[in-house]
């Protein structure tokens, strides 16, 4: 009982993973760039969701209204002012820059917040729970992260597939020179992705901040984990970024419950073996022709 | 007859190679204008100059009346030229229709039904309405080609840059492109190909074009560019087969 309760919290866990890194693999899904900013991104919108919380009394969740349209509003200008410029450049450039601003953004988050941890206070909401039987009960919030989780996937996926400014991605992503002669600008496209992509790490930091506590430098880990659950699921596919977030989550719960200081570990075990023996990860994207 | 397209002392250069050099010609609205040469000549890179994939060293490109050397390759698409390429490239992820319907919608300018509608002209004219759902990477070479064609035609061209669209194509096959090619070129749409098939393209341009290391060998009448000693020169012994077309 034990052990399924592990991989019940595991899942749910899985779905904050999912959440935080449904943005990294748009990016990379529609533009090759891999953005080490990602995990700092969603820390400063989690130091966002503080700052409208305590100085502003907003509670935790309507904070979204807020923090969400400004993240898309700091992708498109992330994307139009440093990558498009990056990326005529190609392959390395674009993560170099990315690289620059989460160092960048990391000091500026040190020097104003300092590195005092911090959350975002969302009441009991945080810690209430479900008890399910004597040893499982299922949190609230988990619950509702991992659901946000799914839905977030869902709507990427949706709006890739229907809409005409997601079928300009795809087009982009496949061939950017045809993609031009469709009459497709793909600066703007790209910038459209990256502002998709950085709302969904804006929503992603404000439950990140709910559910734990932070400091600047939680970035790091923050894009390891969301990092390793794109290369789980196989690169450029958002349903595989949902599974890799949930095996991520099942593992770290799974090694935690036989060590408590084995979760983490566990967790990249389990990348470490899909890099190895299965390097396109568990669900790649479609390769025709 | 007014002038759609007009070149003016195009150059680029990639390291030492030149791949155009002042290179200056027009097309008439309306008309067909073939390119020949060798190999390497710089045919497809001139092509990639127009549509502004490539960005010249020197030299302008009007197209309609209007300076386009600045435009970027989408803004030229919605002002209305059109390429196809050597080696079809779909969005393989894609199905046939939406390969079009993005043609339609950004290139074309044309939102929902019209939209719609206009993909599914695209896709009747070229013969590919009975695949359409199909995902574009499961197509054969012939209807790549013609998939090239419809998203081109989608965008609603006044001017259509064809890229060897016949080459590795049958015997069989090449009559009923180069019908379609005629009819495109009868209903108004200014086009410029590229083709090896001589014979193909001279039974349907008005004027030939020879390219040779970047720089126009001759332009003119078709049979005269042909039979002119510049050109005889730089195909060295290769004789063309302007037969029965002619």
């Amino acid at each position: 009982m034990e052990w399924l309760n592990a991989i019940l919290q595991g899942t749910l866990l899985g779905g904050l993973y999912a959440l935080l890194a449904a943005g990294l693999s748009l990016m990379f899904g529609v533009m090759r760039i891999v953005n080490l900013a990602h995990g700092v991104l969603a820390v400063l919108a989690a130091y966002l969701g503080v700052i409208l919380t305590t100085a502003f009394h907003i509670p935790a969740f309507a904070t979204l209204v807020i923090v969400v349209p400004l993240m898309f509003g700091v992708g498109w200008l992330i994307q139009m002012g440093l990558l498009n410029l990056s990326i005529v450049r190609g392959g390395l450039a674009p993560i170099l820059v990315t690289f620059g601003l989460a160092v960048v953004l990391t000091n500026l988050l040190q020097e104003v917040f300092t590195a005092d941890f911090r959350s975002i206070q969302a009441g009991s909401i945080a810690t209430d729970s479900i008890q399910i039987n004597d040893q499982i009960s299922i949190g609230v919030f988990p619950l509702l992260t991992f659901v946000v989780g799914v839905l977030v996937i869902i709507a990427l996926q949706v709006f890739l597939s229907r809409t005409r400014s997601g079928r300009a991605m795809r087009a982009s992503s496949d061939d950017k020179d045809a993609a031009q002669l469709m009459g497709i600008d793909n600066r703007r496209i790209y910038a459209l992705a990256t502002g998709i992509a950085i709302a969904t790490v804006g929503l992603a930091g404000v439950f990140l901040g709910i559910r734990t506590q932070f400091s600047p430098t939680y970035g790091d880990v923050t894009l390891i984990f969301a990092f390793e659950a794109v290369i789980i699921g196989g690169l450029g596919s958002l349903w595989g970024t949902l599974l890799g977030g949930v095996v991520l989550g099942i593992a770290q719960a799974v090694g935690a419950q036989v060590n408590p200081a084995y979760g983490v570990l566990f967790g990249h075990l389990v990348f470490l073996a899909i890099l190895a023996f299965r390097p396109t990860g568990l669900l790649p994207k479609a390769v025709n022709a | 007859m007014s002038r759609i397209l007009q070149v003016r002392d195009l150059s680029k250069r990639f390291g030492k190679v030149v791949t155009a050099e002042d290179v200056t010609f027009s097309v008439a609205q309306g008309t067909a204008l073939g390119i020949v040469g060798p190999n390497g000549a710089g045919k497809s890179t001139l092509l990639s100059l127009i549509t502004g994939v490539l960005k010249s060293d020197a030299g302008s490109i009007e197209f309609n009346g209007r300076d386009v050397t600045g435009l970027s390759a989408a803004e030229r698409t919605k002002a209305g030229i059109a390429r196809t390429f050597q080696i079809p490239r779909p969005f393989i992820d894609m199905t046939v229709f939406e390969n079009v319907y993005v043609g339609a919608t950004f290139g074309g300018g044309q939102h929902g039904q019209q939209g719609y509608d206009a993909a599914a002209r695209a896709l009747d004219v070229t013969g590919l309405s009975h695949v359409a759902e199909r995902p574009a990477g499961q197509l054969r070479l012939l209807d790549r080609k013609r998939l090239e064609l419809a998203r081109a035609l989608a965008t609603n061209p006044s001017l259509i840059l064809l890229d060897e669209i016949a080459g590795g194509l049958t015997e069989k096959e090449l009559p009923p492109l180069v019908e379609l090619i005629r009819g495109l070129r009868d209903s108004g749409v200014t086009v410029v190909w590229i083709e090896h098939i001589v014979h193909a393209l001279t039974a349907v341009v008005d004027e030939l074009m020879c390219l040779a290391f970047g720089r126009v060998l001759a332009i003119g009448e078709p049979r005269e560019v042909m039979r002119s000693p510049e050109v005889i020169e730089v195909y060295l012994g290769s004789t063309f087969d302007m037969g029965e077309a002619v």
